[in-house]
């Protein structure tokens, strides 16, 4: 019995010996798929310049938001930014900081791997359901040159709540009225048809190996996994093929001082319809959000290097870089965080 | 507070008695507060689900379980499309596992009741047993559904690949080691006498297992079948792993789906809105519910085979 | 039916029997076939002491989960190990209609699924924690770990002969002496086989992880922050599209299976000597 107790102690003693070891700040942060190949390596990156921990968790979008909401996390990330309504149900104000924007590209699994021209329209009545076949007239119309084979098309979905859904959906809504009247725009739907992927990595996945199939991704997943995406015809008529240059060009649009702004079916003349921005998103006083000073000070710290230095690693990645408004804006944004009132920078 | 069990010790009234009667005293005491706590652990447990679901509760009553739409954007959330995929792919497991549980119950309960095959057979059991539900899910991935689609595109049904039917086989072969071991140990308690009056009267291994134990058995497996039901609509991440994920009603058992556990898995950390949530949790009340429903049912029947 | 006709048939039935028996091998083979093939490739030094890369980079090791799923295991085994032995030996050594009630419950959590589990864990520990830590983990797989410690724990004490307890008592011992110096350590298999069993059943549970452990790219011991774990690594690598993190997907299986099987061993080592000295 006595060796049972001192046993206890030791390993009591023990663990809160290697707890308190833990000198180094680190936060916790949770959310969008959309950036986590962004995000993943700037951390990394950070992790070596500074020796400050990042562990962030892509979830989605959605479980960013509600994560930040339970104040179970340091930040959110999310690729939908959250609207009047959802604001008020924070217990104290938030705000988004934009970190980069990105394409939301619609991949395809075909034999013979073409480059196709699609339309908000056809792309819309695809994903409502009312067209089935890659050898529908209307996908014949927009690519003449093309060999659409006699195959059922299979539309996969995000099975959790997504950012990236809401851009999707978002553009959706804007270019097809039946498809803003049936299912809306929002980060979890209710799909008319189709299968779910868990995250951009699980939509990624499953359209790779299902042939036939059509998915919604954001541009790098498509990339690094060596799979089609279509050219998309914007509102000026153009069919734009997502990069780094049209992204920036939808994203140089007039921009609000809370960064809250939707870039999808942009006026842009070669802008990319599909593209949206990023954000990391906090509380406006951090004391608010449960954060110690010292974790307040390094996260202030971290956000002003993922919008500076941290910049570099986005093109690579094909991601579109901040414009100098959107920095100039961030800037703001970042120095009105507080802790107890006081500004951090 | 009564007696400790078979045997007290004596009353002794010396000093040395006395201070053993006082550790008896704590040490009893230890024994009683672990078993009310263990109960108030149970009691917290089933209160925090409850209180979890009561938004949910209160937002739709009974329109919750008859309700064919889970849908976020709307606020509008049903649990019927998750029953239909629990209960589809756990019968349809069920359907499939049995032939092969049964038969590894009479292997090793009536036909190689001992020896090398016994042995072997009986720790391949137990190895598929221990294998983790996840690797299972990737296994599936892996292997079962590239062959699913094959078959899909020869029928002509759209080749997701995965689906109720995929995530129905990898539960069949999950459940298999557990129905098999609960119908062996029912069979090997049927009386020896009785067995081997069948034997002496002339009968064949065969028919002593169809006259004799089946029947005698009949519902300790039924109770093992049971068990093997809760187990099978419990599992959740080789399921969400293979079923394809769609919040709708499924059509046929090539249709995509969700279960019960599974959309939980998927949603729950992300349920922004509260009625969202709460609508999960109730979900997850009751799976519980069921689950002990399932449970108290087979073990009862057990226990009272095991008195017989 | 003639005789003979019923001879067939019972040989019939026994060659169908002792197929569909063997045929249950496949699938274990194949899994376990599978998962070498493709997990041996993946393991190396690097595997077993690096931190996982970021998203589409090559290489990367796993020492992060094997080490978080080490920690969860502890945390796990210090709260369900001294709380289900009690609570075994309270099963084992009272009877009445209380202790009915409390077998009924011990079966009633053995069967809650695990994603049940993980909620709780959520409202019991994250919720008022107010973030994620491996300790919630730790507490989930914890709940699932208890039924199998009492049971093992209250079935191995009832094994145990009366006399003993007998002559200890006319030997002088009180009650308490009695349970721990005598009773219990000729348990003693019974009981670590429970423990063993248990752990070897939390190992490779995710479910209870998804909200609690919440996952951790870093070196993590402390108890109070996230952390990953084998099971939810390979779950979150399943799903991706990398075909590298697949392999290393493979690789946590392989590691994983190795040890689920390792600990299965043991219990069925321990619990072969069941008693201590022979009577």
């Amino acid at each position: 019995m006595k060796r049972l107790i001192l046993a206890a102690m030791f390993m009591g003693t023990l663990l809160g010996f290697l707890s308190s070891q833990a000198l180094a700040v680190e936060l916790t942060g949770a959310g969008a798929t959309f950036p986590y190949p962004l995000y993943s390596k700037m951390f990394s990156e950070y992790y070596k310049e500074t020796g400050v921990k990042i562990n962030y968790q892509a979830i989605g979008s959605g479980g960013g938001i509600r994560q930040l909401m339970a104040k179970t996390v340091d930040f959110g990330a999310s690729d939908a930014f959250v609207d009047d309504k959802g604001l008020k149900k924070f217990s104290s104000p938030i705000l988004h900081v934009p970190i980069t924007a990105g394409a939301v590209v619609i991949t395809y699994n075909l034999p013979g791997v073409p480059k196709l021209k699609l339309t908000g329209e056809v792309i819309a009545d695809i994903f409502l359901g009312k067209i089935t076949n890659w050898s529908d007239p209307k996908i014949k119309k927009l690519n003449p040159g093309v060999n659409l084979p006699d195959l059922k098309i299979i539309v996969v979905h995000r099975s959790d709540g997504s950012g990236t859904t809401f851009i999707f959906s978002d553009y959706l809504s804007k270019v097809s009225e039946e498809w803003r009247s049936k299912v809306g725009r929002g980060k979890s739907l209710n799909w008319p048809t189709g299968l779910g992927g868990k995250g951009n990595p699980g939509v990624a996945g499953l359209v790779k190996q299902l042939p036939g199939s059509i998915g919604y991704v954001e541009l790098i997943y498509a990339l690094s996994n060596n799979m089609p995406y279509a050219k998309v015809q914007n509102k000026a008529g153009n069919f734009i093929d997502p990069s780094i240059q049209s992204v920036s060009l939808a994203a140089d649009t007039k921009l609000p001082d809370d960064m809250r702004v939707s870039l999808t079916n942009t006026s842009a003349e070669y802008g990319y319809p599909i593209s949206g921005f990023t954000w990391i998103l906090v509380y406006k006083d951090l004391k608010e959000g449960g954060l110690t000073k010292e974790k307040a000070r390094a996260l202030v710290k971290l956000l002003w290097w993922m919008v500076h230095d941290g910049q570099k690693y986005t093109e690579k990645l094909h991601y579109a870089p901040l414009s100098q408004e959107a920095k100039r804006k961030a800037e703001k944004i970042i120095k009105s965080i507080t802790y107890e009132g006081k500004p951090l920078l | 507070m009564e007696s400790g069990g078979e045997g007290s010790p004596p009353l002794l009234h010396s000093r040395e008695g006395m201070k053993g009667m006082k550790q008896d005293k704590v040490f009893k005491t230890i024994l009683w507060l672990g078993g009310i706590f263990f109960f108030l652990l149970l009691v917290l447990m089933f209160i925090l689900i409850f209180k979890g679901s009561l938004l949910s509760i209160n937002t739709f009553g009974w329109k919750f379980v008859t309700g064919k739409v889970w849908d976020p954007v709307s606020e509008k959330f049903g649990l019927l499309p998750f029953v239909l995929g629990t209960i589809l792919t756990s019968f349809i497991s069920l359907f499939i596992s049995l032939p092969f549980s049964l038969s590894l119950a009479l292997f090793l309960g009536v036909y190689y009741k001992e020896g090398f095959l016994n042995k072997f057979l009986g720790t391949t059991t137990d190895l598929l047993a221990g294998i983790p539900s996840v690797i299972y899910g990737f296994w599936g991935l892996y292997f079962l559904v590239p062959l699913i689609r094959k078959l899909e595109m020869k029928i002509g049904v759209p080749p997701y690949g995965v689906g109720i039917l995929t995530a129905s086989l990898v539960l069949a072969i999950m459940i298999t080691p557990f129905i098999s071991s609960i119908s062996k140990e029912v069979i090997k308690m049927v009386p020896q006498d009785l067995i081997e009056a069948g034997f002496s009267l002339g009968a064949t291994t065969w028919e002593v297992i169809k006259k004799i134990i089946l029947p005698y058995c009949c519902s300790g497996i039924f109770a093992g079948i049971l068990l093997g039901f809760g187990r099978a609509f419990g599992e959740t991440m080789a399921v969400t792993m293979l079923i394809g994920n769609s919040n709708f009603m499924p059509k046929s058992i090539f249709s995509p789906a969700n279960t019960m556990a599974s959309v939980i898995a998927n949603e729950f950390t992300e349920a922004t809105r509260d009625v969202h949530l709460s609508a999960l949790i109730q979900i997850g009340l009751w799976l519980f519910i069921l689950s002990v429903v399932v449970n108290l049912i087979g073990s009862f029947i057990v226990r009272r085979f095991e008195v017989k | 039916m003639s005789i003979k006709g019923r001879i067939l048939k019972d040989k019939l039935l026994r060659i169908l029997v002792m197929f569909l028996s063997l045929f249950t091998l496949f699938p274990l083979f194949f899994i376990l076939f599978t998962t070498m093939k493709n997990g041996i490739s993946a393991i190396n030094l690097e595997f077993f002491t690096n931190l996982p890369k970021p998203a589409g980079e090559e290489g990367g090791g796993i020492l992060n989960s094997i080490l978080g799923t080490l920690l969860l295991i502890v945390i796990a085994f210090l709260i369900a190990a001294p709380f289900g032995i009690v609570v075994g030996i309270f099963l084992a050594e009272v009877q009445n209609k209380f202790t009915k009630v409390l077998k009924i419950l011990v079966n009633v959590l053995q069967g809650v699924p695990s994603i049940v589990i993980g909620i709780i864990g959520y409202l019991l520990v994250v919720k008022p924690m107010g973030g994620f830590s491996a300790l919630s983990g730790g507490v989930a797989l914890a709940l699932m770990m208890l039924p199998v410690v009492i049971k093992n724990t209250e079935e191995t004490l009832k094994l145990v002969p009366l006399h003993l307890k007998e002559a200890s008592f006319s030997l002088g011992a009180n009650y308490t002496r009695t349970m721990l110096k005598v009773i219990l350590p000729s348990a003693i298999n019974g009981v670590i086989s429970g423990i063993v069993l248990g752990i070897s059943r939390i190992s490779g549970e995710t479910a209870p992880l998804l909200f609690t452990a919440f996952g951790n790219p870093f070196l993590n011991i402390n108890p109070l922050k996230p952390v990953d774990a084998l099971p939810l690594l390979i779950f979150n690598y399943a799903m991706s599209p990398y075909e590298d993190w697949h392999r290393i997907a493979w690789g946590a299986s392989f590691v994983l299976i190795v040890m689920v099987f390792f600990l299965n061993l043991i219990t069925k080592l321990v619990e072969g000597k069941r008693w201590k000295t022979s009577y």
